[in-house]
């Protein structure tokens, strides 16, 4: 634009990704280098170091990149690093060690970036063993919405995200949508929260749209991930924070947000640093704050942290922590969207539903409900742990079977041993046995044989896991972060439990279970919030397919 | 600077923005280390608070401390894949070895032990978090060497 003043330049997004991918074209060669909790922990930090002091001795600072990026995917191999030559094949490396990575710049970066294009370079044997091949099903069968932009991507750095299509969606929608159209977009792809109910996005901002707002209107994304055994919300926030940033400032267009609260796990101090470096650089960018890209749209977000209570995921008892009090729930309605937060009308996103978002925006509702089964749409991120091969993070199409996302992707189970069943949802799920290895994966599917998507925690378990035990482990968390406040939470779980272990011990009768399956329908029916409604739930299912390893607990012991 | 002012300034910081006792006592907490009584009762005061109200928070939330823990404190994770390879041996290794139960700490205020619920880190199961250096597959034998490790940390600080 000929008449664009030189402000308005430095503010313009487009411009600024122009520049940015100039910058990035510039250089022959990228690494990538992982720099997320697991990666870190398994010594990327030293890494990273060792690269730039390497490049940085053979003056390469000009031809090479190095790119602190967010999680990719299959954090049991880390510290991961991947080398993008020019004209040449991509090399994933796994396990790097501080003398390897020297090694993978002198003996593979160097000799290769003196190819011709036309030549392929071979790896020497040292490095050969330590290469991941990209054309396992681990990485070919998934389908990146979401985690796209993670692992290729340096989450500290607002410009890489604008030279990758960053807060284009959000141009769109201020520029040439009416929040309605937002509404009716989100609606027509399809989209359920991410978080585990599975409720509908679309509809969630219908109403929230329609509360008139006196003095403010809140939009809370809720990155509260207490399911053990599941961290695809943290992983999100490290890997890309703008995105979900993004994703939320669409979502306060679209019903009239006036302020934007994220609400994060104490116990991920990576996703609230990135998140609030996040916000910083949208802030000295203007996009946030009054006006935001010469609209009359104004929005700022800030940060609430929990401290370790599983509970404040219910949407109510994350309103009470975010005002500073207990966690603990209230019956509903009134719905948070009429009374929420400070009793102004909220609307609770999760994270993965917010990421959902900004891609939508930008290629349309019809490209994500492309993907998926007939009632649940687009992909799912899942941290797949427990006993198989590949684990990791994986994001596939809704619909894909347990078959293919345990054996295909996850590489099956180690050391011999044999399937036994998956558990999803956590300690609000249940275990589903191997007899149903070709159901499809979506809310529905799920809810039939007792289990839930929940956030996307999936537990692949062996033969040699005792399914009692595995209840009670559960059990043992929910009673243990139930908040007191309505009976049957409180004493139902406490019951169960003590059954759950006199069963253990061998010194229960039949009579036990099924008092164990009394108490526990009574209390999916009587608890306040869904801490308490879903916590029976893997004691249900294990009695639903693995009642035989009750009963030969029990069978000494007669009446 | 007296340690009372400590909690004068989270206050002044805290005191005029909308629900932020927690905030607050997470500030006060990564300086101290823990949430003292006396801190508390000052930031009451002084956030215009009622002490109750600080106090049922501190108690239900399991990420306060009351009491000051020792130098090292060592999580061992207890989600569902730490569990299902086997970290409750670990938790076991670290209790013969430092001679306490979990959320205690060790006579000589060096090592504190507590269990946390998924740190995040599945694919390194199973994990054990000390002062924020995550150690991943850690195996019953590695169990020496960490608190080894620390203990010459501490002992290297003392010297310094």
């Amino acid at each position: 634009m000929a008449d664009m003043s030189e402000i308005e330049k430095r503010f313009d997004i487009h411009e600024i990704a122009k520049t940015k991918q100039q910058e990035i074209d510039k250089f022959d060669c990228n690494i990538y280098c992982c720099h997320s909790t697991g990666c870190k922990s398994s010594g990327s930090d030293e890494i990273l170091d060792i690269l730039q002091k390497t490049i940085e001795e053979h003056n390469l600072q000009e031809k090479v990149r190095i790119v602190a990026t967010g999680c990719m995917g299959l954090c049991a191999q880390g510290p991961l690093i991947r080398v993008e030559i020019k004209g040449q094949k991509d090399v994933l490396y796994k396990r790097v060690e501080p003398l390897i990575s020297r090694i993978i710049v002198t003996e593979h970066i160097i000799p290769a970036l003196k190819l011709k294009a036309s030549e392929q370079f071979t790896l020497p044997e040292v490095l050969q063993k330590y290469v991941l091949s990209l054309d396992l099903p681990f990485f070919t069968k998934q389908e990146k919405v979401v985690l796209k932009m993670a692992g290729h991507l340096n989450p500290e750095d607002i410009q890489e995200y604008m030279a990758a299509g960053g807060y284009l969606a959000l141009e769109k929608v201020l520029k040439t949508m009416t929040p309605a159209q937002v509404i009716e977009e989100i609606k027509k792809s399809g989209l359920r929260g991410r978080g585990g109910a599975g409720f509908p996005t679309g509809n969630k901002w219908d109403f929230a749209s329609r509360v008139k707002a006196e003095d403010s209107k809140f939009i809370i994304c809720n990155g509260d991930e207490g399911d053990p055994g599941a961290y695809m919300d943290r992983s999100i926030l490290e890997s890309n924070p703008h995105g979900v940033i993004e994703g939320m400032m669409i979502a306060a267009y679209a019903i009239g947000a006036t302020e934007g609260w994220f609400y994060i796990r104490a116990e991920y101090p990576l996703a609230v640093e990135r998140i609030e470096k996040a916000i910083k650089a949208c802030k000295k960018n203007r996009l946030l704050g009054n006006n935001i890209m010469g609209t009359n749209f104004n929005f700022n977000i800030d940060i609430r942290l929990g401290a370790g209570a599983f509970v404040c995921g219910e949407e109510t008892a994350l309103i009470h922590s975010i005002e500073g009090k207990r966690g603990t729930p209230r019956p509903r309605p009134p719905y948070p969207t009429d009374k929420g937060l400070w009793d102004k009308p909220s609307c609770i996103n999760n994270v993965e539903t917010l990421a959902n978002v900004a891609p939508i925006i930008l290629k349309g509702a019809e490209w994500f409900s492309s993907f998926g089964t007939a009632t649940s749409k687009g992909t799912k991120v899942f941290a797949l742990t427990g006993q198989v091969e590949h684990s990791g993070l994986i994001e596939v199409p809704m619909g894909t079977t347990i078959n293919e996302i345990v054996n295909e992707i996850g590489g099956g189970v180690p050391n011999g041993k044999k399937l036994k069943a998956v558990q999803t949802g956590g300690p609000s799920g249940g275990v589903i046995p191997t007899e149903y290895i070709n159901l499809p994966l979506c809310y529905d599917e799920l809810k039939k044989v007792g289990s839930i998507m929940g956030s996307g925690g999936m537990i692949v378990i062996d033969e040699s896991s005792d399914m009692v035990d595995l209840a009670k482990f559960y059990l043992d968390f929910t009673v243990d972060e139930s908040c007191g406040k309505c009976a049957p939470c409180r004493i139902g779980g406490k019951q169960m439990l003590m059954l759950l272990e006199k069963i253990s011990k061998g010194q229960a009768t039949k009579e036990d279970i099924n008092t164990l399956q009394q108490i526990a329908n009574a209390m999916q029916k009587a608890s306040l919030c869904g801490l308490g409604q879903t916590a029976p739930n893997p004691v249900l299912s294990t009695l639903r397919f693995f009642r035989k390893e009750y009963e030969a607990k029990v069978s000494k012991n007669k009446e | 600077m007296t340690d009372t002012s400590v909690a004068a300034q989270v206050a002044a910081k805290w005191r005029k923005k909308r629900g932020s006792l927690i905030m607050a006592l997470h500030e006060l907490q990564d300086i101290k280390g823990y949430v003292p009584w006396d801190d508390a009762m000052e930031m009451a005061k002084d956030m215009n608070v009622p002490l109750a109200r600080i106090y049922e928070v501190l108690t239900f939330y399991n990420f306060f401390k009351l009491e000051a823990p020792g130098k090292a404190v060592i999580s061992v994770c207890t989600g569902t894949a730490c569990y299902l390879k086997g970290n409750d041996k670990t938790l076991e290794e670290f209790k013969k070895q430092l001679g306490i139960d979990e959320g205690e700490s060790t006579p000589d205020k060096m090592f504190h032990l507590q269990c946390v619920r998924c740190v995040g880190c599945c694919g390194l199961a199973p994990v054990c978090v000390v002062n924020g250096k995550t150690y991943g597959r850690v195996t019953t034998g590695d169990v020496s060497n960490i608190i080894a490790e620390w203990r010459k940390k501490f002992e290297d600080e003392d010297k310094e």
